[in-house]
């Protein structure tokens, strides 16, 4: 029997992070895994990031995670998305080889201290009363630890379906737990199901690239590290071929074929990624749809159709594909298939993502109903975070809303559950103009520091960038002009006699940096990346600070706790649907109790009297 | 922390009403209503003075300090008249405070209890509170929105969750095939809900001149027979008729009741050419005071006049019992057409009271105005281009955080099923 103080078991996104996270806090850790070949595999589309999901990329970086330092060795195709809109909805993306990806993704993992890969299968969990201290191996090894996360994607009842074929299975290849499963159920979690579907896999030596269009990287890649420094792979571009009418009366003609369509599946799938089957039924009036042609690696001859994922049979995937301009001649080196899953409902889960009722047991990724290698890694650092917290015998680590996209999915997810596969939106945040990829380290790195899950080298990275930062900040805004001097060098403003500073300045909108050295020409020695950075936050400053009495309410109310045990049906006053609402999702705050859908201020004043009352016993007791 | 206010008695006419005042800005506020803060827990009788010095009201203040009051925060108790004229008055002034702004329902009760300032007699008592106010805001809702205004709101949040979603799309979506120019459509949509907005808020206004009377300029060139008219219909010798041209120099004023609504009748200086300077004085204020009324009545004769008539107005023939001609006529001598006169009068008038049985709140004007402030911004934000569609998406989120209580909790949720439901997205 080995001991551990965290056990991961699962080595996808969600995985790799959580045990990297628990390591870097300093306990022993274990990564269950069949093969260490499988850490950080890519089942989806080959990249990494895009809106909303390439702030969570950095916000694990800041925190020192490995997501985004692999993505950026393994990136062959960077482009920052929204590049001509705020810099409050940028998004970093990639496409990401996924040779590289696997490779770097195993030298991190093993060059990480206190950890521990382990290739086995795990068969089922240790109890201990209601609580899980270890996993059992197929092999019937035992691996003991204070806690385990588990992060096994889909593996819950997966069925793979392509066409009217099914069969048992996580992801292609994989062999269905059944043992794990089992236990699963002993713990009477509510569950949910879902799909979700891939594209056919196409021979990149068969598409006509010649005739298709071609999509670039930026001139100026972004990466997603605020380490890393250039890009280390060999860059490509993207195709771009549409389908046409041919395609979809060829899909029309079979729908009852799909999966899908043909009365297969039951789970609910994602509206942001629909199959090309439903595209085509939904939008009939559409009459072309467009398809990025993804190649997998810079020396992979594998492409990613992405657009056309589907769950037709393989002969009626071979005739539309081949409908498809440049693609008439593909060979497909493997089908399009839909999955079929058991999620977790995660508001059987706290904010740390260890669930309600099973002490000692994290659930991260995939299980907990969202889709998204970012999001998976995301959950997996929060879940890796507070295991190691938790076998340190110290407060645990809750992101806010108010503070990170990492909070505002956590919040998401325990507060709202969900109905389709969670994905990120930078609508999702309300907060988003605060929450800015560009600023993810100075939200985040400090907390990093301060619960020592960030090493030297960032620790050093951030302290002198941010000392920068702050001295520029400081030249600028301790110097003020007049109106007349303003006018001066050509900038519009109000003659209303106020002096303004030039961080001030900054904030109106046609105002760049360059004006400001006509006013204080000293200010040119100011680096690029600082001056960019001050700008930035110039520009949201007076929106940030209105939001800010917001933040500071939501503040309020999350800091308001709701002990594990209080007893919401005993609420007079309240009606009974509400009572009902509030003894099922077990809100763990007050600020989660006011995002229960039908909540009224009056109710949630109840709620506090009713607190505050218990809090008083409990002080007198 | 904001200060909040709100009436603290019950809504309606009653002897005595009181506005209560909570937060670190509460005794600013006094002092700028009433001119001083009295010394806490004295009552003092004070006059209430608009920002721009209209007397409101004569109250009594009392003053509380943090710590010694039923919030814990600094108090100030207003008792005013029990007038709804007056309560809405001051809470107007309250509402354009920098940092006020009108409690939400129990906020009061929520401080205190975050500050401890409840003992546990007294939230035991809270849960039958909590049920009184949640009846009383039902019951609230209902009334406001059985009217039009359920039907407009219901209109607003549509077309603001459509123009949320389109700016949404085009920023979470931006690598897929979304339109790129929604603007139009979006800057339509905010046009749309900002007319109706306006007009919400004149709704507000009418609701005022239901309480105050509407008034009616009566128009015409000198010895047009507006002086006799208004005797007509007010039935007394309210304005000096003679037969000379130029009688009436001033603008004579009679309140009445017409058909069941309040009116003022402005009886003006008859308008024409004149070197008489002062003559042209009283002209100049006829038109001044004219164009500001409510509806206008002509009494046209073949004098030209200096000014038209607006869409609503009234235009008839004076004189009928004299002058014969084409279009409806009137005498105030005979009495001729008098009758269709009064209705013509109060057809219009009621239709525009009608645009009042919104039954619109102060808060709900307070959030309109907010609404609108917002609406600006938005649009304002969306002519710079797509570069600024964050902040314009941001102005717009607070458009609806401001018309919340009017229009209903707009979550990402909503917005999301709206961009799915336009747009064919996902690679």
């Amino acid at each position: 029997m080995k001991h551990f103080d965290v056990i991961v078991i699962g080595g996808g996104h969600a995985g790799a992070d959580a045990a990297h996270a628990a390591a870097r806090m300093g306990v022993q850790t274990a990564l269950v895994t069949l093969s260490r070949n499988d850490l950080g595999v890519m089942s989806c589309n080959p990249a990494i990031g895009g809106l909303g999901k390439g702030h969570l990329v950095r916000e694990i970086d800041a925190l020192d995670g490995v997501m985004g330092r692999v993505a950026d060795k393994a990136g062959i195709q960077f482009r920052l998305l929204n590049r001509r809109k705020g810099p409050a909805v940028q998004g970093p993306r990639t496409q990401a080889d996924r040779k590289i990806y696997r490779r770097e993704m195993l030298a991190e993992i093993e060059a990480q201290e206190n950890l521990e890969i382990v290739e086995g299968e795990a068969a089922d969990f240790i109890m201990d009363g209601d609580g899980v201290v270890g996993t059992i191996l197929a092999d019937g090894t035992e691996l003991r630890a204070q806690s385990v996360i588990l992060t096994t994607g889909t593996f819950l009842r997966g069925v793979i379906h392509i066409g009217p074929e099914k069969r048992q299975g996580g992801r292609m290849g994989d062999k269905p737990s059944i043992k794990l499963a089992e236990r699963i159920d002993q713990f009477d979690l509510p569950l949910g199901r879902l799909k979700t579907g891939t594209p056919p896999r196409l021979d990149g030596r068969t598409i006509k690239w010649e005739l298709l269009d071609s999509q670039p990287g930026d001139d100026e890649p972004v990466l997603f590290s605020f380490l890393s420094k250039s890009v280390s792979a060999p860059q490509i571009s993207c195709g771009i071929t549409h389908t046409n009418e041919k395609t979809h009366k060829i899909i029309q003609d079979n729908l009852e074929l799909s999966a899908m369509y043909g009365g297969h599946i039951e789970g609910v799938g994602p509206r942001y990624c629909p199959s090309i089957e439903d595209k085509i039924v939904r939008f009939a009036d559409k009459t072309s749809h467009q398809i990025f042609l993804e190649p997998e690696g810079a020396d992979d001859f594998t492409v990613y159709p992405n657009g056309i994922s589907t769950s037709l049979p393989v002969d009626v995937q071979e005739d539309y594909v081949h409908s498809i301009y440049g693609l008439e001649d593909a060979m497909i080196l493997q089908p399009g298939y839909a999955i079929e899953y058991d999620y977790v409902d995660p508001r059987a889960l706290r904010r740390t993502l260890e669930v309600k009722t099973v002490p000692g047991l994290f659930l991260a990724g995939q299980i907990n109903g969202t889709t998204g290698y970012e999001e998976a890694a995301a959950q997996g650092l929060v879940a890796g975070l507070n295991a190691a917290l938790q076998a340190q015998g110290r407060d645990e680590a809750v992101f806010s809303r108010a503070d990170s996209y990492i909070g505002v999915m956590i919040d998401d997810l325990v507060t709202r559950g969900v109905s389709e596969p969670y994905r990120m939106f930078t609508s999702r945040a309300e907060f988003r103009l605060a929450l800015r990829a560009d600023n993810a380290d100075q939200r985040l790195t400090p907390l990093g520091l301060q619960l020592g899950c960030v090493g030297d080298v960032r620790r050093q990275a951030f302290t002198e960038k941010m000392g920068r930062i702050e001295a520029a900040k400081q030249r600028i805004t301790s110097v003020s002009y007049t109106p007349k001097q303003i006018k001066a060098v050509g900038i519009a403003v109000n003659q209303d006699g106020n002096r303004r500073t030039g961080f001030d300045l900054l904030a109106f909108p046609d105002v760049d940096f360059d004006a400001l050295l006509d006013l204080d020409p000293s200010l040119a020695d100011i680096d690029t990346e600082t001056r960019d950075q001050i700008a930035r936050d110039a520009l949201y400053h007076n929106y940030i600070e209105r939001q800010k009495k917001d933040v500071e309410a939501m503040q309020r109310d999350e800091a308001q706790k709701i002990p594990a045990d209080f007893d919401f049906t005993n609420l007079e006053g309240l009606s009974n649907e509400l009572k009902g609402k509030l003894a099922r999702s077990r809100p763990e705050t007050l600020a989660q109790a006011g995002r229960i859908d039908g909540m009224t201020p009056a109710a949630l004043t109840l709620l506090l009297a009713k607190l505050r009352k218990a809090e008083k016993k409990k002080a007198a007791q | 922390m904001d200060t909040i206010f709100a009436l603290a008695t019950a809504q309606g006419k009653a002897g005595v009403a009181v506005i209560r005042i909570s937060g670190p800005q509460a005794f600013d506020a006094c002092r700028s209503l009433a001119g001083a803060v009295p010394e806490p827990r004295k009552t003092t009788l004070r006059s209430l003075t608009s920002a721009d010095g209209v007397l409101l009201d004569e109250a009594l203040i009392i003053g509380f300090a943090a710590g010694h009051s039923f919030t814990g925060e600094k108090v100030v108790e207003l008792q005013l008249h029990g007038s709804t004229a007056i309560v809405r008055a001051v809470l107007a002034e309250l509402g354009n405070m920098r940092g006020l702004r009108l409690a939400d329902p129990g906020e009061f009760t929520r401080r205190a209890l975050e500050n401890e300032r409840l003992d546990i007699a007294q939230i035991e008592g809270l849960a039958d509170l909590i049920e009184a106010e949640s009846e009383a805001q039902r019951k609230q809702a209902m009334r406001v929105f059985q009217g039009k205004l359920g039907d407009k709101a219901e209109g607003w949040r549509r077309d603001l969750i459509r123009a949320a979603a389109l700016i949404e799309a085009t920023i979470d979506f931006a690598d897929e095939e979304v339109p790129e120019d929604v603007m139009p459509e979006v800057l339509d949509l905010l046009a749309k809900v900002e007319k109706s907005l306006i007009e919400e808020a004149e709704g507000a206004k009418i609701a005022e001149r239901i309480r105050e009377g509407f008034e009616i300029a009566i128009i015409g060139a000198p010895n047009a027979g507006k002086s006799t008219l208004l005797n007509m219909l007010a039935g007394r010798e309210a304005a000096i008729t003679s037969e000379y041209a130029g009688t009436t120099r001033d603008i004579i004023e009679v309140r009445m009741d017409l058909a069941g609504l309040p009116v003022t009748l402005l009886d003006t200086a008859g308008l024409r050419d004149t070197d008489d300077p002062v003559e042209g004085i009283g002209i100049d204020r006829a038109i001044t005071r004219a164009k500001q009324a409510d509806l206008r009545v002509f009494l046209i004769s073949d004098d030209p006049l200096p000014m038209a008539p607006q869409a609503d107005d009234i235009v008839l023939r004076g004189k009928a019992d004299v002058v014969t001609g084409d279009g409806p006529g009137i005498s105030g001598k005979t009495g001729e057409g008098l009758s269709e006169l009064v209705d013509m009068i109060s057809d219009r008038l009621s239709d525009r009271a009608s645009g009042v049985k919104t039954a619109i709140r102060e808060r709900h004007r307070i959030a309109i105005e907010q609404g609108l402030d917002r609406i600006e911004a938005a649009k304002s934000a969306l002519n710079r281009g797509s570069e600024f569609s964050d902040i314009a998406a941001e102005d717009l989120r607070s458009v609806v955080r401001s018309l919340d209580s009017l229009v209903g909790r707009v979550d990402v949720e909503h917005l999301l099923d709206e961009i799915f439901a336009s747009f064919c997205l996902g690679k």
